[in-house]
């Protein structure tokens, strides 16, 4: 047995904590585990990605083309570039948020149209308004906890695992709205 | 319980128990949360520091080790260029308590301007080096890298690179086996290296090199993995993690876990036992050059590259024969995310005026490397940490005066003191009229915000005395001196203009901090208003909350992505860019 999750998204929208908290719900449940994470020159703005796998035993922390079971994508675009990484049968999470890279901001190229649509043309795909959860949540910043919320339905972890890592790993005073932001997500 | 710990941590957590008493270093992606997790253990255990460059600490790691205590520093590839200088003569000195120097290399150069392979410095150095492939032996290694270099007496390298470095893995960790100082004494044979004595410790060094190989045949990291199928690999390191996972059972393993000096029973038993032997290494053929000097029948870098990362399909393809499965592609080219500076980054105002004025700039190494990228687009070299005002001494010295006045320097607080002062003393000794401009944001900013000699705290956010830019500037013989606020960027045009046609050297010093420090509190959002005439001279700050419509030619400004820093505000010709309070 073994589970790939690929979390992609755009430097500084949190995807860091977003994988320390899978990271760490998995280790609760006695897994094997690897997360690779970014640092460095592309948190400034630029694609990030980060790889949690997790099984009997995990060799490689990277995850190949066409072999993630999820992707989880905090960015539209970012989504639609990680599609050669999912596996055929495997799921994408992508939050609804448009972040123009560079190219487009400066009028250089566009922002493909629809990538909501063409993705789900070509795979399984949640489509979710998590800045708006978040809102709602009481913190903008909850992003990525909405988004863990939406994943975590689709891995064999239960619910108040996933709360009891949560209190581990957030720190107290955003515990509250990270809580609610959780729920949002779970119960989409 | 086990840990789920990044392997930098684990390496920190390795010292600690090993009995660490001083850590130095310099960050540099991916070695830098090293040393920032050992800042988390007790001030009264570890004494740990920022130091200002690579040679510095390394240095500061020598002497602890004469002194008797275990020490170490940790940098990435490129650092070690840098303490290079110290660490090829302190092979020959050896060691007193141990002394351990982690490097970390950067393949596919994620975070680096170049790819270059540190194994060559152990054989270069004739010095031991360690490899782990995971957060579990970072740790391992780390605790025997101390008592290696004891028994040997040899510093000695561990060599991470990025995926090991940032990957997260289970480590059992333990408790802190604390090592009593070594007596001092003097020993001027074996520590002053001069010719007389220097002769005789080379050959105490290769005298160790041959008991380091043998140790090598012996040593528990070096292993031998059989698995039936007349394939064998030779791999270290995350290449070993890589093709563990692409082959499995399917092939017999050499893991190296010491990659220098190599095993050569070892290997030669190995490749006898099976048909075909495969060394899977990223960057150089290290390991395969020295198994065919060994005249062993490998093969290597010829099926693989020394470009970039490896990964399991790669390895399967050229060992198995299989090709990957098929992926599902996008159906369009999709726009590149370049990283890019950040929203309110104190760097944007400085560019945005060297691209309007169209100077020649000698860039540097830091976030401000960024301002190369379209659509400032105002850097035209970028060279190593310093090299943004030596190498523009050079320039103005070849093409003369008229170049040198159209032609500035830019680099950080933090390179500045690392190397840029030495080359600001070369050009007030000999007689150059360059500007050089400071990027003063009071931080360390590529590398995740640490302090520096300029921020005035210490690593463990104590305060300390701060270095004075103005002053040591003026000490070294610069009498033209400004300071400007990059966002006051009418100022800083005339003070750029002026400072680069007087015909003497000077500094600019660009000073505010960045957006992503504490204390520093935008507020509110900008938004354009009706007034606006689609000029899009903000569209040239290439700040990422200001977008174009290229159908329309209309400005937008997303309040997601917008601080509210406000230079877009002092930029727009026709006023037509309001800040919102929330
Ligand atoms: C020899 C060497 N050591 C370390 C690094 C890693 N590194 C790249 S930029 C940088 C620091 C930049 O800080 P600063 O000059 O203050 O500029 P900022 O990023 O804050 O704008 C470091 C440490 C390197 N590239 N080369």
């Amino acid at each position: 047995m073994q589970t790939n999750i690929m979390i992609v998204g755009v430097g500084g929208q949190g995807t860091l904590l977003a994988s320390r908290i899978l990271g760490n719900a998995v280790v609760r449940r006695g897994y094997d585990v690897k997360v690779s994470e970014v640092h460095g020159m592309s948190q400034r703005g630029g694609s990030v990605v980060t790889y949690v796998k997790y099984g009997d035993r995990i060799w490689s922390p990277v995850i190949d083309r066409g072999e993630a079971d999820i992707v989880l994508a905090f960015e539209l675009l970012e989504a639609y570039r990680a599609l050669p990484w999912l596996r055929a049968g495997g799921k994408i999470i992508v939050n609804t948020q448009q972040i123009n890279p560079m190219p487009v901001i400066t009028g250089a190229a566009e922002y493909p149209r629809d990538i909501v649509g063409k993705l789900s043309a070509q795979a399984d795909l949640t489509a979710v308004d998590a800045l708006e959860l978040a809102r709602r949540a009481g913190s903008e910043k909850a992003v990525n906890v909405v988004l863990i919320g939406v994943m975590a339905k689709n891995t064999a972890i239960p619910y108040d695992e996933w709360l009891e890592t949560l209190r581990d790993t957030v720190p107290a005073r955003f515990l509250d709205v990270n809580l609610r932001a959780f729920a949002l997500g779970y119960q989409l | 319980m086990k840990k789920l710990l990044l392997g930098n941590a684990a390496v920190a957590q390795g010292a600690y128990e090993a009995g660490v008493r001083l850590v130095s270093s310099y960050p540099g992606t991916p070695s830098t949360e090293i040393t920032e997790c050992m800042a988390t253990y007790p001030a009264e255990e570890v004494f740990v520091e920022w130091a200002p460059n690579e040679k510095v600490a390394a240095e500061a790691v020598i002497g602890a080790a004469i002194a008797g205590g275990r020490a170490m520093s940790c940098c990435k590839h490129v650092g070690l260029n840098v303490m290079a200088d110290p660490l090829f003569t302190d092979a020959y000195i050896g060691v007193g308590g141990g002394a351990v120097f982690c490097v970390a290399d950067d393949p596919g150069m994620h975070s680096s301007q170049n790819e270059q392979d540190s194994r060559h410095y152990a054989k270069a150095a004739k010095i031991p080096m360690l490899e782990p492939s995971d957060s579990a032996e970072c740790l391992a290694y780390t605790k025997a890298a101390f008592d290696l270099s004891e028994r040997f007496d040899t510093p000695v390298l561990l060599r991470l690179s990025t995926r090991v470095s940032h990957s997260q893995s289970l480590v059992e960790t333990g408790i802190r086996t604390e090592q009593p100082l070594k007596d001092y004494e003097k020993n001027v044979p074996k520590n002053v290296m001069m010719p007389a004595m220097a002769i005789g410790r080379h050959v105490f060094v290769e005298e160790r090199t041959g008991r380091l190989a043998a140790y090598a045949e012996d040593c528990a990291f070096n292993t031998v993995e059989r698995h039936a199928g007349g394939i064998g690999v030779i791999a270290s390191g995350i290449s070993y993690q890589y093709a563990k996972e692409a082959l499995g059972d399917r092939v017999s393993y050499c893991k190296l876990g010491m990659v220098w000096p190599l095993p050569e029973r070892l290997l030669r038993d190995f490749v006898a036992s099976c048909e075909t032997v495969y060394v899977i290494e990223e960057l150089d053929p290290f390991l395969e050059e020295a198994c065919l000097a060994m005249g062993l029948p490998v093969q290597g870098k010829r099926l693989f590259t020394p470009l970039g990362e490896y990964t399991p399909s790669m390895i399967r393809r050229v060992v198995l024969g299989e090709e990957p499965a098929p992926v599902r592609t996008p159906a369009e080219t999709l726009p590149a995310r370049p990283p890019v500076m950040c929203a309110g980054c104190p760097h944007r105002g400085t560019f945005y005026v060297l691209h309007k004025l169209g100077l020649v700039v000698s860039g540097d190494i830091g976030c401000y490397t960024l301002g190369a990228a379209a659509p400032l687009s105002a850097v035209d070299t970028t060279v190593c940490m310093g090299a943004s005002v030596s190498a523009a001494h050079g320039m103005a010295k070849v093409r003369g005066r008229e170049f040198a006045q159209k032609l500035v320097s830019v680099i950080g607080d933090s390179t500045f003191i690392h190397s840029g002062i030495t080359g600001l003393i070369d050009i007030v000794y000999n007689k150059g009229i360059n500007t050089v401009i400071i990027l003063d944001n009071s931080i360390t900013g590529m590398t995740g915000h640490q302090d520096n000699p300029t921020t005035g705290k210490t690593i463990r956010g104590e305060a300390t005395r701060q270095v004075d830019l103005i002053g040591l500037c003026r000490s070294v013989g610069i009498d033209r001196i400004e300071v400007v606020d990059p966002f006051d960027t009418k100022r800083l045009e005339q003070v750029v203009r002026q400072e680069t046609q007087c015909e003497e050297p000077s500094v600019i010093i660009a000073q505010r901090p960045c957006a992503l420090l504490k204390k520093v509190r935008y507020t509110g959002h900008c938004r354009v208003s009706d007034r606006c005439r689609k000029c899009k001279v903000c569209i040239k700050l290439g700040c990422p909350a200001i977008s174009l419509d290229a159908a329309t030619g209309a400005v937008s400004i997303d309040p997601t992505q917008c601080n509210g820093c406000g230079l877009c505000v002092g930029v727009c010709p026709f006023g037509a860019i309001e800040k919102e309070e929330d």
